[in-house]
């Protein structure tokens, strides 16, 4: 066949067929992309503005590479939304287990691509259910990132070694302690495998995820999941820092993407941490942390701002006049939530910080189900998000207002350098 | 724009290139008799035809304008099949594209903007007529037909004996008979169902009712003999009704269309039933002999997977061992609840366990979906 009757495919993806969702769109959705292009520009030329320092601005068009050292989801640019899932597997075989990690894998770097799965949603045959489902047609991959992580239950689950990986459990994969005010669901925690996937539009994100269940199932199910919506900590130094539910700018000294050294020192596991398999990977804690944001709106702003120890227009530290000034950690309430959770009071402990805001309807007492959705990734939970959490569960002011009722811990191995590796390949392999 | 657009578009354009420049020094390009001919011009887009087999298509492309035009074979929603940019005027090209059974437009763009002067083209053929040719694929479909029809011979019986206990006001014996008499038909449902009028004179839920409808069948006796406990006038006509029903149900098993397709989607729509209305125990709700009806669904889904299953193992080898390994699981999960020749009452079954039972049913259900397309790809 000729060059030219062939789609054109993605240098990544010589074994994948499936026609990109770019290709789908024509020149109508070039067109549409172009516009976004020029608005991303823009963006960026306004930001550059405000704050000379910044970082480039995001192009929302252009894709998040899927191979790499390190799973892109983790120091990549935070996008706009989350489905984040937590799976069970329910197979005994290992092999299965196995072949759905490769079928994940290739589905991912497809969808990230921006392109359907497998033979698409259209392209297989007509006396079969399409390979993909779909709802993403037509849509540019939106920033797309998928970042897999492994449980504890995983490698041993009352007491039994279920894939013969029990000996390769990290020792930073630690159980999570019970934590003072936890209110944990067990249909909130937990789980084998988690898979986040971010993007900037639900629809992308949840295609995603509701591809991979379909192509697990068998293997695994979802055990819960999570969408979420307007990122509430940023991992660019951008000039504004987002809003959590409280209306508040929280995360403003969160690890940027681009500072390698506090990659390094944070968030990467280096050889000799442990396992070899997990080096260049990352510990990830997902905590649901519902806010009970109708007594907080009842809360008078000065109470407020002391709660978080910061101002709330502006973010500023207590006594300062602007968000990034060095805070004042002593000037701040001894419960204050920036003084506890600050570096300088943890010994220059930092986590990397990629929450969301979730509202899930009601709680069935008239108020919004809502809260942040805490994502955090840290070279060693032991000695990171433990510690900190420990301190900040005794003591935060924010606590009279905020629940976890939902946690995750998981192992995210480094990331997939090339096609034909697969998830999870050290650790299966 | 993205990279990766940008590189491809770069890369299409070079192949393009290099192909017309082939075409200049090759004269047979596009000189192939099975070619349909577009003749593109500034103005017009003409197909030589517009029915075509589905398979290899070639396109010979003669661009008779001023302008350098694009040729693109689109499927529904605009989706291209294939492309051919960059065609310059006085020039003739081939395109080549794979293109299955279906509606498709083949669009010129002159001057390369715009949405295209189009003609709708037809491309026929579809997998299961390569299906019907294999001697083995009729066999099961006969096969398949025959085991309906014993399932349909034996139930009557049954139902006969479910109906006179109703009549004669025997509530115990009718309960006992209830998951019987509905056995031969849950197994082989989806052929029911294909005749249209039948299943909702017999299979109908109060809650699936359409307004005006009279309810009748096995689901109106189960509330009466379970939740009201009293059997009614109308109910010993209703058990006439459906016996009379059923008759006429094992009177057309032998005129239903069956095809390879039919039978391997049968199979997956047996399981869709389990996960829709078994699982959540909706199906008897009064009875709770739901788990009855589950097990007469595998049953009938297994039927039709064994006797595709020398052909689909031949195509699919790794899709029939999942089956095999899936149904097996399922029975066995099955068979822990099953006390003689009933089912343990499903209201006995918890949420975990109804959990169990959904896994079992997604992890059939899923390999099950693409049987049809094992057996019957060319």
């Amino acid at each position: 066949m000729d060059a030219e009757t062939t789609e054109p495919t993605a240098p990544d993806t010589a074994t994948d067929h499936a026609p990109t969702r770019r290709a789908v769109i024509g020149w109508a959705g070039a067109g549409l992309a172009l516009g976004a292009a020029a608005a991303g520009s823009v963006a960026a030329a306004t930001m550059h503005e405000a704050a000379p320092a910044a970082a480039p601005g995001i192009d929302s068009t252009v894709d998040i590479p899927f191979y790499g050292d390190h799973q892109a989801g983790i120091a990549t640019p935070v996008q706009d939304r989350l489905h984040f899932a937590a799976f069970d597997v329910t197979t005994k075989d290992r092999e299965a287990l196995v072949k759905m990690l490769k079928e994940w894998t290739k589905a991912a770097a497809a969808m990230t691509g921006g392109r359907e799965v497998g033979t698409g949603a259209t392209g297989g045959l007509p006396e079969a259910p399409p390979d993909d489902t779909g709802e993403a047609l037509g849509l540019p991959a939106s920033r797309l990132t998928l970042t897999v992580g492994f449980g504890p239950t995983l490698f041993e689950k009352d007491g039994t070694d279920r894939f013969g990986i029990k000996a390769k459990r990290p020792e930073a994969l630690v159980d999570l302690p019970k934590f003072p005010g936890d209110r944990l669901e067990a249909t909130r925690t937990g789980g084998d495998i988690c898979v986040q996937a971010c993007a900037d539009d639900p629809q992308v994100a949840v295609h995603a995820i509701r591809n991979l269940a379909r192509i697990g199932m068998g293997v695994v199910n979802v055990r819960w999941s999570q969408l979420g919506f307007g990122k509430t900590s940023s991992t660019t130094p951008e000039a504004q820092t987002p809003r959590n539910l409280m209306g508040f700018k929280d995360g403003t000294h969160n690890i940027a993407g681009t500072d390698a050294k506090a990659l390094t020192d944070h968030v990467w596991v280096a050889p000799g941490d442990g396992q070899d398999w997990m080096t260049g990977g990352s510990y990830l804690v997902a905590r649901r942390i519902r806010m009970t944001i109708e007594t907080w709106d009842r809360t008078p702003l000065k109470e407020q701002e002391d709660i978080f120890g910061r101002s709330k227009l502006e973010g500023a530290p207590v006594g300062k006049q602007r968000e990034r000034d060095t805070p004042d950690l002593s000037a701040m309430k001894e419960d204050a939530h920036v003084r506890l959770a600050h570096p300088d009071s943890n010994n220059g402990l930092m986590i990397l910080r990629r929450g969301f805001s979730f509202t899930d309807g009601t709680d069935g007492l008239g108020r919004l189900d809502a809260g942040l959705f805490f994502l955090a990734y840290q070279r060693d939970t032991r000695k990171a998000f433990v510690p900190l959490q420990t301190k900040l569960a005794g003591n935060d002011a924010l606590n009279e207002y905020i629940t976890h009722v939902g946690s995750g811990h998981f192992a995210c191995p480094p990331g997939v350098r090339k096609p034909g590796e697969w998830w999870g390949q050290a650790l299966f392999g | 724009m993205p990279a990766r657009r940008s590189t491809a578009a770069t890369l299409l354009t070079l192949a393009v290139a290099g192909a017309a420049l082939a075409g200049c020094s090759k004269k047979d390009d596009a000189a192939s008799s099975d070619a349909v001919k577009v003749t593109a011009s500034d103005s017009a887009c003409e197909v030589a035809k517009t029915t075509f087999p589905a398979g290899a298509v070639e396109l010979s492309v003669q661009n008779k304008g001023s302008k350098s035009t694009e040729v693109y074979v689109y499927a529904a929603g605009d989706k291209i099949v294939t492309e051919r940019e960059n065609i310059g005027p006085g020039t003739t090209v081939s395109i080549h594209a794979e293109i299955k059974a279906g509606e498709y437009e083949i669009a010129c763009k002159p001057g390369m903007t715009g949405d295209g002067i189009r003609q709708k083209i037809t491309v026929t053929g579809s997998a299961d007529s390569a299906a019907k040719a294999d001697p083995r694929l009729a066999a099961a479909v006969e096969a398949y037909r025959k085991y309906a029809q014993e399932q349909a011979d034996a139930t009557i019986p049954v139902v006969t004996q479910f109906a006179e206990a109703v009549k004669a006001g025997d509530a115990e014996k009718a309960k006992s008979l209830f998951a019987a008499s509905r056995v031969g038909w849950e197994r082989t449902e989806p052929i029911a169902e294909s005749f249209g009028d039948i299943d909702p004179k017999t299979d109908t839920r109060e809650d699936g009712l359409e307004a005006g409808q009279q309810w009748t069948g096995w689901h109106k006796i189960e509330k009466s003999l379970w939740a009201d406990g009293a059997i009614t006038d109308d109910d010993k006509k209703l058990a006439d009704q459906l016996v009379t029903d059923l008759k006429d149900w094992q009177g057309r098993i032998a005129k239903a269309e069956i095809t390879p397709t039919s039978m391997a989607n049968g199979a997956k729509e047996l399981l869709d039933e389990v996960s829709k209305n078994k699982i959540t125990g909706e199906e008897d709700r009064y009875s709770h002999t739901d788990l009855s009806d589950f097990a007469a669904n595998v049953d009938g889904a297994e039927k039709a997977f064994e006797l595709l299953k020398p052909v689909a193992a031949e195509k699919d080898a790794a899709l029939a061992k999942t089956l095999d390994t899936e149904f097996a699981a399922i029975k066995a999960l099955l068979a822990k609840y099953k006390q003689g020749e009933a089912y343990t009452s499903y209201d006995k079954v918890t949420e975990p366990e109804r959990k169990v039972f959904s896994d079992a049913v997604n992890s059939l259900g899923e390999p099950l979906s693409k049987l049809a397309a094992a057996v019957v790809v060319g």
